[in-house]
């Protein structure tokens, strides 16, 4: 025996009305892209659901990928069997026994659609339920608060069984809401504002400012490595390297040390708008948490946003650093990040940035400093790279080695 | 040239002699060095840690790179001794294993941690009803080889994993150093914490070697120093031989699949023509790994049969390369068949994928023509 479908429930699109056909192709394209290389899998789909007929993949395999596709709520692996009450029986042991949590209560819920099936609910329930104490040890029928439900379906052309309920990913189908550039930096937090986006339905793009030989290859590396993380999600990831040094290195000369640091953010930020325009995206995504550090302040944010009327997204505004960490743990960039590499964000850190800048004060201080041709240089020199998960991002010649 | 010595040591692939040199010349970094050149370094060690990691389906944070076996193991058993000794200083090894855990476990012994050494039946494997029995409150690690380098009995990782799982106090170590390559196992399956893999078993270069530490788990270093490999062992690393040890790791794992049967069918030649010699007592279990046979001609002294193949071109061992030049029995025979005469006279055929069938039709031939000479002149 073996499962022949998984039942997919949509999350959240089951709320949208008219744009609901959007959604579902969305979220349809996104389960094909995951299931590519696994042949013979059939979609189907109808208004709260969608199904994956099998044939001869193996049901684990597909679960734990489509656990990766946001949009989906939940996941139930389903058998269908003949009408025939030994049949169902053997497959309603099957079911139990492959459960990968423990189970020690049960319960059936049959429900019997096609009233013309010899047995009745209730005998149903009882002939299973037999079936299932006497074959396997320990198990106890409990139809308040069971450990597991058995959802059986009797209709006309076969019987279904389920029950098992996977959590999927939530969220909405990825590149459902549209396009945003994420302030990807190598920290612990731009990576998991940059999936949280994801999550939401937001298509994403990166942008990395690199400052050689201030920052050393190791930093882009690291970053290309996060962006590769971020590209599991959908098979591919774009980042944008700007080269920044010049930018820094007249910052440092011109702008007192105290208000280095808001020049700094604001000049990516006017950065980060013009790519964002070329790339047709509608926001900016920052890893900012309030308060974490002095650019993260309210009063600096409110400095630094003025260079742009552009939403700024910032997934993880009222996240405290631990919850930060602990998503970062989950997806797998924590490692990566903590890698001890200078960044552009730590390179040039004054030793007392303001922690409440005024807008007069950094308008001041700018304003004797022509950045517009850097601006227009470090756009041209944009170095844009589409990474893919495992990456090697080895030379040809080094690949030979292994 | 016939050579029957692969346990001992493997003759490396060519390629991964091109790969060692290569790296020795081209890309001599540091690792740890911050410029370009150390960066560069860097790079092959951490598509080296990732293949392996691959290869053996495990995380790259749980491959750390020793100078082999022998290393490993120490490191391994020290190490997760050493480390939680305040949970109990009982520890339990089997009565057959390699020099490098048994000398180990002597060690600690000598430290005041209480050893439990299981025995082993006449197929050379211990009993999980032992084990399960010798278990105490304060026991803290298991290590058991998963392939026997003497004779190729196989122990029953999976099951021995499977009782310790009910045990989460207790390390269960594995000396992987024979079987990876030969015999599968999957390190995760059988809830394996450490591991230990030699580079020059399987066609690799001497002086490399992986020890697999499961995430979570902690143990002693046995080396201070500059804190590579996550302080679990200090030292520069040896990128030239760490990348050299992920291609023949990749290249030994494609041929254990395409090619164990080739081992298996040179080992059935072996099996049966070793036992129509007169004289000949085959040791290795028939169920044993595919690259190893071992058999006693009692009475006469390995080391001269040994020496009369070689004239003949075959070249075989006695007992395990590192107890050979002790000149005492074999230990896991003799655990086996406890026959002293037995155990004195062992000779050690080991295989690898370069074997063919020809060539042991032709070891067949010449061992029967030195034992029917020897015993005229010895007896």
């Amino acid at each position: 025996m073996k499962f022949d479908h998984i039942i997919i429930r949509y999350g959240e699109i089951s709320t949208k009305k008219r744009n609901r056909k959007a959604f579902v192709a969305k979220m349809r394209r996104h389960i094909l892209w995951s299931l590519k290389d696994i042949p013979n899998i059939e979609l189907t789909a109808n208004r709260e659901r969608m199904y994956i007929i099998l044939h001869d993949a193996d049901h684990k395999e597909v679960i734990a990928r489509l656990q990766g596709v946001f949009g989906i709520q939940s996941l139930s692996p389903a058998l269908k069997v003949e009408r025939d009450i030994e049949k169902i029986k053997e497959a309603a042991l099957y079911y139990m026994n492959q459960l990968s949590d423990p189970v020690h209560t049960f319960k059936i819920t049959t429900k019997r659609a096609d009233k013309e099936f010899p047995y009745v609910t209730n005998e149903v329930n009882h002939l299973l339920g037999g079936h299932l104490l006497r074959n396997i040890d320990g198990l106890k029928v409990d139809v308040k608060n069971p450990d597991f439900n058995l959802l059986v379906e009797i209709r006309r052309e076969a019987v279904y069984l389920t029950g098992e309920i996977v959590p999927g990913a939530g969220g909405l189908p990825y590149g459902s809401s549209g396009k945003a550039m994420l302030m990807l930096s190598g920290g612990i937090d731009s990576p998991v504002a940059g999936y949280l986006s994801m999550k939401r339905g937001l298509e994403v793009e990166a942008i990395h400012f690199y400052s050689p030989p201030f920052t050393s290859e190791r930093s882009r590396q690291k970053v290309l490595d996060l962006a590769a993380k971020l590209a599991e999600v959908t098979g591919s990831f774009k980042v944008h390297i700007v080269p920044f040094t010049d930018i820094q290195v007249l910052i440092q000369k011109q702008v007192p040390d105290n208000y280095s640091m808001t020049t700094t953010r604001r000049l990516m930020l006017r950065l980060a708008d013009q790519i964002r325009e070329r790339n047709h995206a509608l926001a900016i995504i920052t890893g900012e948490s309030l308060g974490q550090v002095a650019s993260q302040t309210m009063s600096s944010m409110f400095a630094i946003n003025e260079v742009t009327n552009t939403p700024i997204l910032r997934p993880l505004i009222a996240m405290d650093k631990l919850e930060i960490i602990d998503l970062a743990q989950k997806l797998d960039t924590f490692e990566i990040s903590n890698l001890p590499y200078e960044d552009c964000c730590t390179v040039f850190t004054p030793a007392s940035p303001k922690t409440q800048p005024k807008r007069e004060k950094v308008n001041y201080y700018e304003s004797f400093v022509e950045f517009e041709p850097l601006i227009e240089k470090a756009i041209q020199n944009i170095e844009t790279i589409t990474v893919v998960p495992n990456q090697q991002t080895i030379e040809k010649e080094m690949e030979e080695l292994f | 040239m016939i050579y029957l010595d692969n346990s001992a040591t493997t003759k490396p692939y060519p390629e991964v002699i091109e790969s060692f040199v290569k790296v020795s010349t081209d890309y001599f970094g540091n690792p740890s060095s911050l410029h370009g050149i150390g960066t560069q370094a860097e790079k092959l060690l951490s598509t080296a840690r990732k293949q392996i990691a691959d290869l053996l389906k495990v995380k790259s944070a749980e491959v750390f790179f020793t100078s082999g076996g022998t290393e490993g193991n120490n490191l391994a058993i020290k190490g997760a001794a050493l480390a939680n000794q305040n949970r109990g200083k009982h520890i339990i090894t089997t009565s057959i294993e390699h020099p490098s855990v048994m000398e180990a476990f002597q060690v600690l012994s000598e430290q005041g941690f209480a050893v439990t050494y299981l025995p082993v039946d006449a197929t050379g494997r211990v009993s999980v009803v032992d084990l399960e029995k010798a278990l105490r409150e304060d026991t803290i690690l298991v290590s058991i080889m998963h392939v026997n380098n003497e004779v190729g009995s196989i122990q029953p990782i999976a099951e021995i994993g499977e009782l310790l799982k009910h045990y989460p106090q207790i390390l269960f170590h594995v000396d992987h150093v024979q079987g990876i390559g030969k015999v599968d196992l999957s390190l995760a399956d059988a809830g394996i914490d450490l591991c230990t893999i030699s580079g020059h078993k399987l066609h690799g270069l001497k002086g490399t070697g992986v020890l697999y530490i499961r995430q979570g788990v902690r143990i002693a270093p046995l080396f201070s120093g500059g804190n590579q490999e996550s302080q679990f062992r200090s030292g520069t690393e040896n990128v030239a031989g760490i990348v050299a040890l992920a291609k023949a790791m990749r290249i030994s794992l494609t041929n254990c699949m395409l090619y164990t049967h080739k081992l298996k069918e040179i080992r059935t030649v072996f099996y049966h023509g070793l036992q129509e010699i007169d004289g000949v007592q085959v040791n290795s279990p028939v169920d044993g790994a595919p690259h190893i046979i071992n058999f006693s001609v009692p009475g006469l002294k390995s080391e001269v049969l040994l020496h009369e193949l070689e004239t003949e071109g075959v070249y075989v061992s006695t007992t395990s390369a590192c107890s050979s030049k002790k000149r005492t029995a074999s230990k896991t025979v003799l655990e086996m068949y406890r026959n002293q005469e037995r155990a004195e006279s062992v000779i050690r055929i080991s295989t690898s994928f370069h074997n063919e069938i020809e060539e042991a039709k032709q070891a067949i031939d010449a061992i029967g023509r030195a034992v029917a000479k020897l015993e005229k002149v010895m007896r």
